[in-house]
């Protein structure tokens, strides 16, 4: 009975489809994320601060997803690699809805490959620990923590109602996701910091080079209606709570002139992007 | 003709719920509560709607193909596959059959999805975690060994009595 449910489900993914079906298995490929979602800006919303907000908020999504996926054959153990992996992935889903998202509302009809592959790090709007270095494994996990704190705050706030229907929808569900990246963070940072002398040393040296970078989380414009000031209260809690439990100080730093959000970058964006989008510009028509 | 109309779209309906998940194949995507609904309209066109499970799941495309397809070789040769980002999915919507069908290929399925509530989500460091029996023999005494597998949508566990591994769907 399983052989003959196993032969059907193959045979069922071998189907044909006919022309112009996209398959993610083989075929031609991805095809809109939002295919089949209602397109339209909802009167009384700035399209443009729109699409500049979505861009931004996947951009904060793409560049930590390719930063995870650099964990890929480097992780302490298969079972980090796989769960740095899948959190990824989450965020590339997210990213992937955002900036078509962003394509529509600015009238450009650009799709998310134009927004990801061929635009340069001077058009990126990332936060700047998004894009910092892996580090060891002990500033990885401080960086998710205070991206992943810091994004479940907005999109906790976003899905109860932004000002745009279909970034509530993304926010909604990335609220899901992004409470578990959490966990996943402050698990491994309480497990490091109350760990050993020497993983405890490792988590006090990433907290401080993080420090520095965390100012912009809490500066700048409005991102869909939400202010970044009216976050910091709350992810400082969870910070809080997490070191707390650690056994770790929370230091203070003085915030690093300018911000993310207005393209101010970090020299290592640019490398970053160059590995992203490599395939994508030496093929730039490539279908498969 | 109102009868003829209630047919096609209970066909139409049946034909939709039986495309299997491309990465839980035992489970149909009714069965996984995907597809959220499929209308017929008075002149034969078809819309089926569907919602995706996590934000990067990789299979969304393949399954708007498999239920397009499937319709259009059951003889409805117009067909919209519309997405519902809005509610979105949750494990509590795998059905009983679908749970079933999860335990019967032994993965555990998943127990109630966590309520949400308005305001910020509280973070739990006491290392609470879940009472999974083991989908093989039942028992109680098994734990994790990793909180992330092969798919987005399950887990790792390992049973101290029967010793065999099995993957768990977790409640999102």
């Amino acid at each position: 009975m399983a052989d003959t449910e196993d032969d059907h489900i193959y045979l069922s993914l071998a189907e044909e489809h006919g022309d112009g079906d996209a398959r993610w298995a083989f075929g031609t490929g991805f095809e809109d994320p939002l295919h089949g979602v209602e397109t339209a800006v909802p009167a009384g919303v700035d399209a443009a601060r729109l699409a500049a907000d979505c861009a931004a908020l996947a951009d904060d999504a793409l560049v930590g997803a390719q930063r995870l996926a650099q964990w890929c054959t480097r992780a302490p153990e298969l079972e980090e690699e796989v769960a740095l992996a899948n959190i990824g992935l989450d965020l590339l889903g997210q990213a992937r809805l955002l900036y078509t998202r962003a394509g529509q509302a600015d009238g450009s009809g650009r799709d998310e490959d134009a927004f990801a592959y061929f635009r340069g790090a001077d058009a990126f709007r990332n936060l700047r620990l998004a894009e910092l270095p892996n580090g060891d494994f002990a500033f990885s996990v401080v960086r998710l923590l205070w991206l992943s704190s810091w994004r479940l705050a907005l999109f906790t706030r976003l899905a109860h109602g932004a000002p745009d229907p279909v970034v509530t929808a993304v926010a909604d569900k990335g609220v899901k996701e992004l409470t578990y990246h959490r966990q996943y963070a402050a698990d491994w940072a309480v497990r490091l910091g109350d760990g050993t002398e020497e993983s405890h040393r490792r988590m006090c040296a990433a907290l401080a080079e993080a420090a520095p970078y965390t100012g912009e989380l809490f500066t700048g414009a409005p991102v869909c209606g939400v202010a970044p000031a009216d976050l910091r209260e709350e992810v400082a809690g969870v910070l809080r709570q997490v070191c707390d439990a650690a056994g770790l100080e929370l230091p203070d730093a003085r915030p690093l002139p300018g911000s993310g959000r207005d393209g101010d970058r970090t020299v290592h964006l640019a490398p970053l992007l160059d590995e992203l989008q490599s395939v994508a510009r030496a093929h730039p028509e490539g279908v498969w | 003709m109102a009868t003829v109309t209630a047919l096609t779209g209970a066909l139409a309906r049946r034909v939709a719920a039986q495309v299997p998940d491309p990465e839980l194949p035992m489970l149909t995507l009714a069965d996984l509560g995907v597809l959220r609904g499929v209308e017929v309209a008075a002149d034969g066109a078809v819309t089926a709607t569907l919602t995706p499970t996590y934000s990067g799941c990789p299979a969304m495309a393949e399954m708007r193909a498999a239920v397009a397809a499937r319709l259009r070789n059951a003889g409805f040769p117009r067909v919209t596959i519309r997405t519902a980002l809005e509610p979105p999915w949750t494990t509590d919507w795998i059905t009983a059959e679908g749970r079933r069908k999860l335990a019967g290929h032994g993965i555990a399925p998943p127990g109630p999805a966590p309520r949400r509530t308005s305001g910020p989500v509280p973070l739990e460091l006491s290392g609470v975690r879940r009472a999974v029996p083991c989908p093989r023999c039942g028992s109680a005494d098994t734990r994790e060994t990793s909180r992330f597998g092969a798919t987005s949508c399950k887990s790792l566990w390992r049973c101290g009595s029967c010793r065999e591994p099995f993957e768990y769907v977790k409640e999102i």
